[in-house]
């Protein structure tokens, strides 16, 4: 099974368009039916992801579906997850042999409402969401958790932000948003969508010279109890990416879902990433963060680059929740090895 | 790769208008346990949970199963959540299935739940969408022109929706977990009660219920385990799931063309070519007791126009052609979120013979089906006592 084709909104501080997603997905699938020669009938399952809380609405995903046009009815399925979970449910699909193609697709438009505030509703909502510590907050003890026993330093974080060639000095004389993060650390808020079709096979084969074919997916999740897990480690990182490395970590690239500069560190280190991989080349979560796309948009970026040929073997990652609660880790390969 | 899956074991919690005694967490964990004991397994046994549940701003709590992933027995496990509207309990047990058939997992758990006293889910339903006409009506405000039309078209005698009312609600007298259990309802009381929305009345309509229900899906292996302890499992001989927009120009309503696509591809891949003779229990979405002969008719099981007659007939009674919802159905406990999984759940306890004072005698194989949105997402299922 492979990725053929992906497709995504542009980056922005906040879309006009409204917080079903549709005004942002209807140019992801033409793009992806003209590059493909493909119509809406060649998709046999259809899965997204998305959010109410972000649209502040029950049911959002369902005015979704008007950007398919699906008329006749199609075979589809939502998770309320980041659509990388979605691309899961379709690999699990397509793996039982009930269908040959899928489309996946996730949108959200963070600007809708205050994203740091929403998030705080994902906690345990008798105990902790009343105090409300805000997405922010959660990430900055996570970072001074790591800073305190020695794990990174603040000038490695803002490296992480920085990226090759990146001025890391003038980043570390900028002040504190909430400290110990910067701004730098702090992935910015978007509005976006993104799209991907999978094939099976030889159906792949049809549709795209050097598609991207799924070696393994897997994904974990972490006690919701932030005082019961350290936050400078990833264990279900680490499980999800043994269970499909199998122990070779060597990649081309790396596609990192970090929201969070310090969260790029523990998850490289979780996966057992070596200097040899060339981690983000996309820009990361800290370019451009659009909620329930930006982990399909890794899987994305990491098919783009063994589609064009910048790549031969990329892992891609996706996180969801606080601290990096839940993580999916997913192994690309220009040759379908299994 | 398509691998065999069966059901090994269903929980459900009591469903009642308010479960004041416990938290989400604790509702959840009830029914996980029950369906453990069930399938003789423990929590260490299972390898992936699949979370159902319908909007999250019914709880106030955005995506519940990050915070309950210690509650469900998830950590350090997959863990996914499905949401497909009203239909997302259905859902939920076929992206499980789903899990085993791909090979993918031995033993998933599929759970799913709704506190609806958390909030006013008849109105939630009604917000406002961008670019579409909004109703504001609640959910019965909605579906009763459907309704309307359906017994214009039909010519069903005005009866016909207190006959179903009727029949649920005495069945789910006979669930112990049912929400209401109301054995001396009669056609006269029903037909007296409040006229909520033409013609829909308030005896026509599904209670607001927290409850939770649990199920777990195994492979090959894990069932037949089972079956060699003298328990019988529920094989899944089809799923199928579909899809259409909420409205567009010609769009019907009453019987919605995903409706008739996805049970057309469900009785292709159960091998079923008569549904009637074929099903021995069908568990089908009713939230309004006219959509007992709506279903009959979208589902396959008569042609157009003789849903109605079926129901007079009292086929759908348990000890009839086709008995429909002899738990009690969505009319007797409506737990949203849950609802579809029950519905599901309790299709496998008919052929597992678990279904206790509600078992139609000699079911081998049964339905279970799951709507939801405006009548446009609709999900599934085929078990039977033998493999096939």
């Amino acid at each position: 099974m492979a990725v053929v084709g992906f497709a995504h909104a542009p980056h922005v501080p906040e879309t006009f368009g409204t917080t079903n997603g549709v005004e942002m997905l209807v140019p992801c699938f033409q793009q992806l039916y003209s590059q493909l020669g493909i119509t809406k009938s060649d998709i046999d399952f259809w899965c997204s992801g998305s959010s109410d809380y972000l649209a502040g609405r029950a049911f959002s995903f369902i005015s979704a579906v008007d950007a398919i046009g699906a008329v006749p009815p199609i075979n589809e399925s939502h998770v309320e997850m980041d659509a990388a979970w979605a691309l899961y449910e379709a690999w699990v699909k397509l793996r039982s042999g009930q269908a040959k193609t899928a489309l996946v697709y996730g949108f959200g438009k963070s600007s809708a409402g205050t994203l740091r505030q929403i998030l705080t509703m994902q906690l345990d909502p008798y105990l902790v969401t009343p105090l409300w510590p805000d997405a922010w907050s959660i990430a900055g003890l996570q970072a001074r958790a790591g800073l305190d026993a020695g794990r990174w330093t603040e000038r490695d974080m803002a490296a992480v932000a920085a990226g090759e060639g990146g001025d890391v000095e003038s980043l570390l004389d900028t002040p504190y948003v909430a400290d110990p993060l910067r701004a730098h650390d702090i992935a910015p808020i978007t509005d976006g969508a993104a799209a991907i079709v999978l094939a099976v096979g030889d159906r792949a084969r049809e549709l795209c010279e050097r598609p991207a074919w799924i070696t393994g997916m897997a994904h974990r999740v972490d006690t919701p109890t932030l005082g019961a897990r350290d936050l400078t480690v990833s264990p279900s990182t680490s499980a999800a990416a043994q269970a499909v490395t199998g122990g070779n970590t060597s990649f081309d690239i790396a596609e990192l879902h970090a929201p969070f500069s310090h969260q790029q560190l523990i998850l490289a280190e979780a996966i057992g990433l070596t200097n040899g991989t060339k981690v983000n080349p996309s820009g990361g979560a800290l370019a451009a963060n659009p909620m329930f796309a930006a982990g399909l948009e890794r899987i994305g970026f990491a098919a783009e680059a063994i589609m064009a040929g910048s790549a031969n073997r990329a892992l891609a990652h996706a996180t969801s929740g606080p601290a990096l609660q839940q993580n999916l880790v997913t192994v690309l390969d220009s040759e379908a090895r299994r | 790769m398509n691998f065999p899956a069966a059901v090994l074991g269903t929980g459900q919690t009591h469903h009642v208008t308010k479960r004041t005694d416990v938290s989400m967490a604790g509702m959840c964990r009830e029914a996980i346990d029950r369906a453990l004991v069930d399938a003789g397994l423990t929590i260490a046994d299972i390898d992936a949970v699949v979370v159902g549940k319908a909007p999250d701003l019914f709880e106030g709590v955005m995506m519940p199963e990050l915070y309950l992933a210690d509650a469900l027995g998830a950590t350090g496990k997959p863990l996914l959540r499905v949401h497909t509207a009203g239909s997302v309990g259905g859902s939920t047990g076929v992206v499980a299935t789903n899990l085993v058939q791909a090979g993918v997992h031995k033993r998933v758990l599929a759970i799913a739940w709704e506190k609806q006293s958390e909030s006013n889910a008849m109105w939630a339903l009604s917000i406002p969408v961008p670019f579409t006409m909004p109703v504001g009506a609640g959910a019965g405000g909605y579906f009763a022109p459907h309704v309307r039309s359906y017994i214009r078209r039909s010519n069903a005698p005005s009866h016909i929706g207190a006959m179903v009312a009727v029949k649920d609600r005495r069945n789910g007298a006979k669930n112990p977990l049912a929400h209401l259990k109301q054995p001396d309802i009669t056609l006269e009381s029903v037909l007296a009660s409040q006229m909520l929305w033409d013609p829909i009345r308030f005896d026509e309509t599904c209670p607001s219920s927290d409850g939770a229900c649990a199920m777990v899906i195994g492979d090959e292996e894990a069932a037949t385990a089972v079956e060699a302890t003298g328990k019988k499992v529920a094989w899944v001989h089809g799923t199928a799931m579909r899809t259409e927009p909420t409205t567009f120009a010609g769009r019907d309503q009453v019987n919605p063309q995903a409706g008739q696509d996805a049970a057309a591809a469900l009785w292709r891949a159960a091998g079923i070519s008569d549904p009637l003779n074929e099903i021995d229990v069908a568990e089908i979405y009713v939230p309004f007791s006219w959509f007992e002969p709506m279903w009959l008719e979208n589902l396959g099981f008569v042609p157009q126009g003789d849903g109605w007659k079926l129901t007079d007939k009292g086929e759908t009674e348990i000890g009839g052609i086709l008995p429909v919802n002899p738990s009690g159905g969505v009319l007797s406990s409506n737990p949203i979120g849950a609802s579809g999984l029950i519905r599901f759940a309790e299709a496998a306890k008919q052929v597992m013979g678990r279904a206790g004072a509600y078992q139609v005698e000699g079911a081998r194989k049964a339905f279970g089906h799951a709507y939801g949105g405006g009548s446009q997402y609709f999900s599934m299922w085929v078990v039977g006592s033998e493999k096939r």
